[in-house]
């Protein structure tokens, strides 16, 4: 009787069959990055070059680079330059390198009750917030997370009060949390082209430059995680900078609109 | 607002054509759901129907625990599997997370404290009924526990079912033990809550139709299977 | 069967308590299998705890139950419901199952179910899942895995009580027949006519106590006790 149990239980294990080690790597990204559809336009093309799988596991930002720190992932594909930096000086993370950017715009309502309308980011945080317009925050240490809250500090601002709304959530349904509620809502531009559910909201702040949303790509440390397919890790990193790679990168439209901005710099 | 015919028809459209994305998510869904009700039978229709079984101090406790256990949050499960198959935990050696085997595992958890209480609950009704029969014939308290999960099988098809589709349908722990990594780690549920939150409701509602009907015929199936069996004693 | 091993039966002051309840009390008896025994009496009187507390099946609250001298010396006995309770598989699963409880190897078990099922009649339908037979077939079931399994003593509790008259005297014809192959029987029982012909004494219940045992030809015309006056004169047999 026992026998058979066990029988049932290996069966059913191997009936899920769980890939070999040598075939792929894990990165860490963000959801916004994956649902712009960058990867699904990516991947195929570095498996092409690189001959293994490349397995993206999207989450915030924070929990991105814990992932790091746990040895769960390969390589590092996020977009908040100071944590990045600090991780690689903490000594789990090696070989940064600038990859792309893409930008970040606000989003609102079309009737645009705060005057936020223009170029300026600054400008547009402080009226939204004088005019206390419902403003939808991810407010889950994410990279676009982060860099919303630096807006809001350099525009001299503590956001605070009702029409301030942290849903800690994801850039998608914040996204829809502000199409719902009429609001206000900083999102990367490549997650605003993929989204479908819109309701009135409309873009009216881009182009600042301070807007910009820059990407690094590292390997997780070999020498703090043995586990690190550091070969791998580190010919993929080597791909994604290179002119092919970039050139990938560049040639990912949504709408024919180009989201990603290679800017890796040679032999950095 | 949004039109469920609209989604009906991309249901139609994504099944018709046979979108091998759509074929690999849901075998995919299919594969690990299958795996897992299978592991947690194996473990808790035994447990199920010796605690339904014995006489022992503190049996009522344990009945209680049990039952509790099915209130247990899902993400809960999630995230203490994540910390353990980590490779900063415990079995971070078998490397399994981020793969279809993680799921498999927290799928498993979580669906064996249903199947340990309904068994409990068919076997204790059985032994009711057969009790003194079976002692009469010289049946150990051990000896009964196959002999009644055998006699109550047709039941214990509904309690498996009940399993597979608890399984099928969980997402939170999935999502943080899978990562839902495209293609490899993306079932129905997780594909759905995807597509939700990036906005794409219409997809999102036409996924949630094809798992409907997925798990109706399952139920289905299984539906038939007693109702054959019972014919046939 | 060679002639049967030699048994004694004997309760002193068995007393039952169920619920808070006092079921049975002061019950002293003594048997030898010699005889059959019918056990009478109203209903709720005890019969039924009774017969299970001889088997095995209720320990006993004061007193003791003693076979051949000691409480633990007890010879192979079998007993019959009076809804006969059969597993979900079919007839002749349910005798091997009996069979297999008591340590009997598998191609002898299939040889022996098959001899039980053809000597209570079933030896057609031995293949025939238990529970789509009738009450009648499933009770001769029942029987015939309790012979099956070569009982010295074989307690019946209402055998014939929920089965129609045909299937009851199928019934009290294969009783005869695991009497004659040398099983002792105990059975309770409110069909009167059949304890008439089927036992030997009665042992008569009332309230939880034994108030007469009686030669079965002599009881039905002239009880000893007036409880069993009362109770054959309410009861039409």
């Amino acid at each position: 009787m026992n026998l058979q149990r066990a029988a049932i239980v290996a069966s059913a294990l191997a009936f899920a069959v769980g890939a070999h080690a040598d075939d792929f790597i894990t990165v860490a990204s963000t959801t916004s990055t994956e649902q712009s559809g960058l990867f699904r336009h990516l991947l195929p093309e570095a498996k092409k070059a690189l001959g293994f799988d490349v397995r993206v596991v999207a989450v915030g930002t924070g929990q991105a680079l814990d992932m790091g720190r746990r040895c769960d992932a390969d390589v590092e594909f996020v977009h908040d330059k100071v944590a990045e930096e600090k991780f690689v000086a903490e000594g789990y993370g090696v070989d940064r390198h600038e990859v792309m950017y893409n930008d970040f715009v606000i989003v609102g309502p079309a009737s645009d009750p705060a005057h936020a309308r223009g170029n300026d980011v600054e400008a547009a945080l402080k009226a939204i917030a004088q005019a206390r317009q419902p403003f939808a925050s991810r407010g889950d240490k994410s990279g676009t997370d982060a860099a919303e809250k630096r807006y809001w500090k350099s525009a001299g601002i503590e956001p605070k009060g009702a029409w301030y709304r942290e849903t800690g959530a994801g850039m998608g349904p914040t996204l829809n949390t502000a199409a719902g509620m009429d609001a206000y809502a900083l999102t990367d531009r490549g997650t605003w082209l993929s989204f479908h559910n819109r309701g009135d909201l409309v873009v009216l702040v881009e182009g600042d430059n301070r807007l910009f949303n820059q990407y690094g790509v590292m390997l997780v440390n070999p020498a703090k995680c043995p586990s690190v397919k550091k070969d791998m890790g580190r010919r993929f990193i080597d791909w994604v900078i290179s002119p092919a790679g970039q050139q990938a990168i560049a040639g990912y439209r949504v709408g024919g609109q180009q989201l990603f901005f290679p800017n890796a710099k040679p032999g950095a | 607002m949004f039109d469920i015919a609209e989604s009906f028809r991309i249901a139609l459209r994504l099944v018709l054509s046979g979108d091998p994305e759509l074929g690999h998510i849901v075998w995919l869904t299919l594969r690990v759901s299958i795996a897992s009700a299978i592991i947690a039978c194996a473990v808790a229709l035994p447990i199920g129907a010796w605690v339904a079984v014995s006489r022992f101090r503190g049996r009522h406790a344990v009945v209680v625990a049990m039952n509790a256990l099915l209130g247990l949050p899902s993400v809960v499960v999630g995230l203490v599997f994540y910390v353990l198959l980590s490779r900063a935990g415990p079995l971070g050696t078998f490397g399994i997370l981020f793969t279809p085997r993680a799921i498999i595992v927290a799928q498993a958890f979580l669906v064996m404290p249903l199947v340990a209480a309904l068994t409990r609950q068919f076997v204790e009704d059985a032994w009711l009924e057969y009790r003194d029969q079976l002692r009469s014939l010289g049946v150990t308290t051990r000896r009964a526990v196959p002999t009644l999960l055998w006699d109550v099988r047709l039941s214990l098809i509904t309690v498996a079912l009940a399993g597979l589709g608890r399984a099928a349908s969980e997402v939170g722990a999935v999502m943080i033990v899978g990562g839902n990594v495209d293609g490899v780690t993306r079932v129905m549920t997780t594909a759905i809550a995807l597509e939700t939150s990036k906005g794409d409701l219409p997809l999102a509602l036409a996924l949630g139709l094809i798992l409907l009907a997925l798990v109706l015929a399952l139920n289905a199936a299984a539906y038939a299977l007693r109702e054959w069996s019972a014919r046939h004693g | 069967m060679a002639s049967p091993a030699a048994f004694t039966l004997e309760t002193k002051a068995l007393g039952v308590v169920l619920g808070g309840r006092p079921v049975l009390e002061g019950i002293n008896f003594y048997w030898d299998g010699a005889t059959r025994i019918a056990v009478l009496g109203a209903n709720g009187a005890g019969k039924t705890v009774l017969l299970r507390a001889l088997h095995g099946l209720v320990e006993p609250t004061t007193g003791s139950i003693l076979w051949n001298g000691s409480p633990d010396r007890a010879p192979p006995q079998a007993m019959v419901f009076q809804r006969p309770v059969l597993l979900r598989r079919s007839a002749a699963a349910n005798v091997e199952y009996a069979l297999a409880v008591g340590g009997v190897a598998r191609a002898e078990r299939r040889t022996r179910a098959r001899a039980a099922l053809a000597g209570v009649g079933l030896a057609d339908i031995a293949g025939r899942p238990a529970r789509v037979m009738s009450g009648g077939e499933q009770q001769r079931v029942a029987l015939a895995r309790a012979w099956a399994t070569e009982p010295r003593v074989l307690f019946l509790d209402e055998p014939t009580s929920s089965l129609d008259p045909a299937a009851a005297s199928e019934v009290e014809r294969v009783m005869g027949g695991i009497h004659g192959a040398g099983t002792a029987l105990l059975f309770s029982t409110h069909h009167l006519g059949f304890a008439r012909r089927a036992a030997d004494e009665v042992l008569f219940i009332h309230a939880g106590r034994v108030t007469e045992r009686t030669p079965a030809d002599r009881f039905f015309d002239a009880p000893r006790s007036a409880q069993a006056a009362q109770f054959l004169e309410g009861e039409l047999p």
